[in-house]
């Protein structure tokens, strides 16, 4: 079956035994009606066990489908009038980033997003959703016009990351990354950002200081991929399931830490099972987020988005100095 | 001179590759660059740059301090924050531990008040030798505590970056350090504070793609590795040899990234006459 996924396969192996019998009592004029029914209430009591509870290695997978809905997709259905923008007015169009000007149930909005490659030839074209600098600086001038203009900003986030190359660092992809955290954290206009697959480290979080930050329920989230993180950790990539329990990547793990407002919901199997239903269903949250935020000022927006992220970590303080006597800093250490 | 005094030991004729074990730990020093070994005493007096070709040795938060700051005195900040362990990640809280004995420090920055030149600053200072100056939920709290002190008592701030990048262990948590430090300083830099960054060897990852690349004005020591992502992954990815000075200051002052790049020895007369820039002077604001 096309696009299926190794915990997936239990499940299709039953439909396929469901399909065989129906076609083999068609054939031979054989009523398996009793037995039928009877394998498609264990193939729904199946598929609600595998999907109810999935783990974070499975939604890391789903949240990599290759049919995984991409930011264009979504914003084909959730938008009207789009109006696709190009370029950073720099240096070049980096197609790993979309973005223009659309309509959210008639309002004007700016909406941007990192887009994966629908194929191999677009992938190429689209460096696989990683953007090099010129695609951040495109999103930040598209984000500065929003905020001229008084438009609301959207920005759907699926990326494993900036893209990794020499041309990106000669050309500057740290600052180019740092630049979009600091402007984003002073526009004026309501910003809310949904990831809706893989938010992979600063290049994700670079379209990512809203002041509501949603996912999708499959979506992943980290400051590096879990493949990343097993080379690194265990020295072996093929460990990413296991750093993806590790590194608590899931939209549920980020609720709990205040990092994100909201889990909306994906139809059961994934976002790619029904890609209009998914599409409604996000349209109305951010639509939700959009109109509390709308009420308020310029000032109160940019303070709201400043708190939200201000209070984001945690550590202690070692009361007892006895704790710490034996780490004073040296009086000297040229002496 | 340093080779003639170590020609009557052995170490000077032992091949480069195997002189490891035999230098004695902490008393001598051989220089990565170009092999030369020396006291380490000796190295210290040079401000740790390799007398023979310049290299520039990285230094821990307290001895940049003692470099920089005005007789070494700093009121520091948030002395005692420390890390905890929010996702209970697998070995962090045991390597937290071993990193505190080894580095002398509870976590990867020091801040404080000093000042420079005679010039009151904040600063914070980075150190690589605790968990390679990773960013974790410390380090982005302690500095941006930092700007906000800085833009409370209206001072000049100054960062000096090392840092491998962010801090797995904390995950997600180390990840958004990246935009609250830079979300504190968008506020600061548009209400009028003056903010250098000194970027030195190396500063990657997360703390390059936040506040190190924000400086009004971005200063590096020679050689310092300044990149977003490691050779190592780009190679891995793109399959070419890259050139010798790849992500090297020098390389990213050639790209447009930072303003100067800045010996050692001239560090702190530069960051001073940089500062003398931002002051405004009673008697010569009525020149003509
Ligand atoms: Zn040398």
């Amino acid at each position: 079956m096309a696009g299926e996924l190794q915990f997936e396969k239990p499940l299709n192996e039953l439909r396929q035994k469901i399909d065989e019998l129906k076609r083999f009592g068609q054939e031979r004029g054989i009523d398996f009606a009793d037995e039928i029914a009877r394998l498609e209430l264990r193939y729904k009591s199946m598929e609600d066990e595998l999907y109810d509870e999935l783990s974070p290695a499975q939604k890391m997978h789903l949240a990599r489908h290759q049919q995984r809905p991409t930011s264009l997709d979504l914003i084909q259905h959730i938008f009207t009038d789009f109006i696709e923008l190009h370029g950073d007015r720099l240096f070049a169009d980096d197609l790993a980033i979309v973005g223009g000007l659309a309509k959210l149930n008639g309002v004007p909005v700016t909406v941007i997003g990192h887009q994966r490659g629908k194929d191999t030839k677009d992938n190429i074209a689209r460096f696989f959703g990683s953007p090099h600098p010129e695609g951040f600086r495109k999103a930040l001038r598209l984000m500065q016009q929003a905020n001229k203009f008084n438009r609301p900003i959207i920005t759907l986030i699926d990326t494993k990351g900036a893209y990794p190359g020499n041309t990106a660092e000669e050309r500057g992809q740290s600052e180019a990354i740092a630049r979009n955290l600091r402007e984003m954290a002073i526009f004026g206009v309501p910003i809310v950002c949904v990831v809706i697959g893989e938010g992979g480290s600063g290049g994700a979080l670079a379209l990512g200081v809203g002041n509501r930050v949603l996912m999708l329920e499959n979506a992943i989230y980290s400051v590096i991929s879990p493949n990343g993180a097993a080379s690194i950790l265990w020295k072996d990539a093929s460990k990413a399931d296991q750093a993806a329990e590790a590194m608590k990547i899931t939209a549920k793990d980020l609720l709990e830490f205040g990092i994100i407002e909201e889990i909306v919901p994906e139809p059961q199997g994934g976002a790619h099972r029904d890609v209009v239903a998914q599409a409604e269903s996000l349209k109305d949250a951010i639509w939700r987020h959009i109109q509390e935020l709308t009420v308020m000022t310029p000032e109160q927006l940019t303070l709201d988005r400043y708190e939200k992220f201000r209070k984001i970590g945690t550590f202690s303080t070692l009361e007892d100095p006895a704790e710490t006597a034996d780490l004073q800093a040296p009086q000297s250490v040229n002496g | 001179m340093f080779k003639d005094l170590f020609h009557k030991k052995k170490y000077a004729t032992i091949p480069s590759k195997n002189t490891k074990r035999d230098i004695p730990e902490g008393l001598m020093n051989k220089c990565p660059k170009c092999g030369t070994i020396q006291f380490s005493k000796e190295l210290e007096k040079n401000l740790k740059v390799c007398p023979s070709c310049g290299h520039h040795f990285r230094m821990s938060a307290w001895e940049r301090i003692q470099l920089i700051v005005d007789d070494g005195q700093l009121e520091e900040f948030d002395a005692r924050m420390v890390s905890e362990d929010p996702l209970e990640f697998p070995g962090y809280a045991a390597k937290l531990e071993q990193q505190k004995k080894n580095s002398g420090l509870l976590d990867g920055v020091i801040t404080g008040q000093g000042a420079i030149g005679g010039f009151p600053v904040i600063l914070a200072v980075m150190s690589f030798d605790f968990f390679s100056g990773s960013m974790g939920s410390v380090v982005g709290e302690k500095i941006t505590r930092a700007i906000e002190t800085a833009m409370d008592r209206d001072l000049p701030l100054l960062i000096f970056s090392t840092s491998g990048g962010a801090r797995m262990q904390e995950s997600i948590l180390s990840l958004m350090q990246m935009a609250k430090t830079s979300a504190a300083l968008a506020k600061f830099q548009s209400a009028g504070g003056l903010y250098i960054s000194v970027l030195t060897d190396p500063t990657m990852g997360g703390v390059s793609a936040s506040f190190a690349m924000l400086g009004d004005y971005n200063l590096a020591e020679p050689a310092a590795l300044v990149g977003f992502a490691g050779r190592i992954v780009i190679e891995q990815t793109i399959r070419q040899k890259l050139p010798d000075n790849f992500q090297t200051a020098e390389f990213n002052m050639q790209h447009g990234q930072i303003d100067k790049v800045v010996h050692r020895k001239e560090l702190k007369q530069m960051l001073t006459k940089l500062l003398d820039m931002h002051t405004v002077r009673e008697d010569a604001v009525h020149g003509g």
